[in-house]
């Protein structure tokens, strides 16, 4: 957790428009992603957060500023393949990200492309499929899974290029709570059990409550960043940017409001539970649990 | 419509000697096949193929019922060439059936029932390749059978790989279409009835979103192949390597006899 595998400077990006008046997406982002972290971006659409993760593998380069990955300049062409196989990317939908009509042979792809050698390739498909829970259906046609199943092969499509960074694009927003669940656990445990660094684009709070470190975004621009528990009970500025905050949270602040004295850092059931549980018995001296 | 029984290059998996043929053999094998089927002229070549295909069907394990079905899309254009054929080729002699201006010759009858058989066969062999071989194979086989035309400026790679995302993508555009489609009914659109003028007016508010979304998919598509570092066939390597067997070598040296064969049968009238 030392180096910073991903560093943005004053990054600045506009998407020239028809008027000659350029629309400003990025508008000076300054930040380090540290290896082996999970990092949430959270934002409200049109804040920026998909642009600048498409600044991570050099799919669009900054107009201001600069992008590094791992030490290198994402605006050096020759190093492009380098950039693209340290930092792997998984988008939102997965049909429109798988390219054979065979599992196994989708995630060969990207060693293929590579020029890794095939009995390799056949090593890394199989541990990249077990990684994702996804080795049994190795041989099934990709239409026929289901949607968190197909984002898994998505994902073991581009840990099979044994990247040291995934960078996910609201890759939920397409699914069933199913397979939100699938996907969330199968990154999670990319992340702890082999140490990829995560960085995972969402607007779903509960997504980004399971990270190590939240940045949310804003107008281009990043307007926090700290750990979810201590970013989330900034509330008011969150919404003033238009997010919600997790429902434990909302709950508790608005308990606050209303001049009661409880904690804001509950990013779970039982925590809230717990902060309720205190204030009731406090005030009227009795078990929370005995009467519900 | 049952949009979901169309078939393209089904295939039908399993693990039989045709199965496990390399994919460039039986494409070689098709083609001979074919060549053969035009060198043939008279019954005794015609019985030879026929035996030969009924061999195959039957080593395949595919089942005469995958072939039958198959047929049916056919079988209009089959009719077509079989009366064009009955009525249109003349003997020399005195014509079997005569009324109006029709005349039917018995040589129109032999014509008719040579290309009514060839067609079949002719299918019939190329069904048996689509059947045995996944589509991933047969585009590979395909890629490195063609591999030394890139010498002559042909985009080989570039055309397998269109290929092979266009099977990938065929499922998804037909499941989009009925999403589509029931979107429009639930509107008030009518797909059934009317002319063919008014049907095919209908499938415009069809098209339209279909084609829009197909634009879409492809452009994020390509964003997530850069991705993966996908830079042309250039230095590419495969998972499968196509390695020509024994039994490939024996399959090919029976094709070239076969059309050999079929030749001198030909030159003796047979």
């Amino acid at each position: 957790m030392d180096q910073a595998i991903i560093k943005t400077k004053d990054l600045r990006f506009s998407y020239p428009s028809e008027e000659g008046v350029a629309l400003l997406v990025l508008d000076g982002v300054n930040l380090e992603i540290q290896q082996g972290s999970f990092v949430a971006v959270l934002g409200h659409n049109g804040s920026g957060k998909s642009t600048l993760a498409k600044h991570m593998n050099a799919i669009l380069l900054p107009t201001g500023g600069a992008v590094y990955v791992d030490g290198m300049d994402t605006a050096d062409e020759a190093r492009l393949l380098d950039i693209r196989r340290t930092v792997g990317m998984v988008f939102q939908n997965p049909d429109n990200q798988i390219v054979a009509n065979v599992v196994e042979e989708d995630v060969a792809f990207a060693p293929e492309n590579l020029g890794v050698p095939p009995e390799e390739i056949r090593r890394r498909v199989d541990e990249a499929l077990r990684q994702v829970d996804m080795y049994e259906y190795r041989e099934h046609a990709p239409h026929l899974l289901s949607g968190g199943q197909k984002q898994r092969v998505a994902i073991a499509g581009v840990i099979a290029m044994r990247p040291r960074c995934i960078v996910l694009d609201e890759p939920t927003a397409m699914l069933d709570p199913i397979g939100r669940a699938e996907v969330l656990r199968t990154i999670q445990a990319l992340n702890r059990e082999s140490g990829v660094t995560v960085v995972l684009i969402t607007h779903h709070m509960d997504e980004a409550a399971q990270a190590d470190r939240l940045v949310v975004m804003a107008g281009g621009r990043i307007v926090a960043d700290g750990a979810p528990r201590a970013v989330f009970q900034r509330v008011e500025e969150l919404k003033s940017v238009g997010l919600t905050v997790p429902e434990t949270i909302q709950l508790l602040w608005h308990l606050r409001q209303a001049g009661l004295d409880v904690p804001l850092d509950a990013l779970s059931d039982e925590e809230c539970a717990q902060a309720l549980f205190q204030l009731l018995s406090g005030k009227e001296g009795k078990g929370f649990g005995s009467d519900s | 419509m049952a949009l979901k029984d169309i078939t393209l290059g089904q295939y039908f998996p399993g693990s039989t000697v045709l199965h496990r043929l390399d994919p460039r053999t039986k494409l070689v094998g098709t083609v001979a096949y074919i060549v053969a089927l035009f060198l043939a002229k008279q019954l005794v070549s015609y019985g030879i193929l026929l035996v030969l295909l009924a061999v195959l069907i039957a080593v395949s394990k595919v089942g005469l019922k995958a072939i039958v079905r198959g047929m049916k899309p056919v079988l209009v254009i089959v009719i077509i060439t079989a009366v064009l054929n009955l009525f249109y080729t003349s003997g020399g002699g005195t014509p079997l059936v005569q009324f109006w201006i029709f005349k039917i010759y018995p040589e129109g009858i032999w014509a008719a029932v040579f290309m009514v058989l060839r067609i079949f066969m002719l299918i019939t062999c190329t069904f048996l390749l689509t059947y045995t071989t996944s589509p991933i194979m047969l585009t590979d086989g395909l890629e490195r059978l063609l591999g030394p035309l890139k010498r002559i400026g042909l985009p080989v790679h570039e055309l397998s790989m269109m290929m092979s995302i266009a099977l990938r993508f065929i499922p998804t555009l037909i499941e989009e279409t009925d999403k589509i489609m029931s979107a429009q009914k639930a509107r008030g659109a009518d797909f059934d009835t009317g002319n063919l003028m008014q049907k095919a007016k209908a499938l415009l508010p069809l098209l339209v979103p279909l084609f829009i979304s197909a634009f879409r998919r492809a452009d994020e598509l390509a964003t997530a192949m850069e991705c993966r570092c996908y830079h042309g066939g250039e230095g590419r390597t495969r998972l499968r390597q196509l390695k020509l067997r024994g039994m490939d070598i024996a399959f090919l040296a029976g094709c070239l006899t076969l059309c050999v064969g079929i030749g001198v049968l030909r030159y003796l009238g047979l």
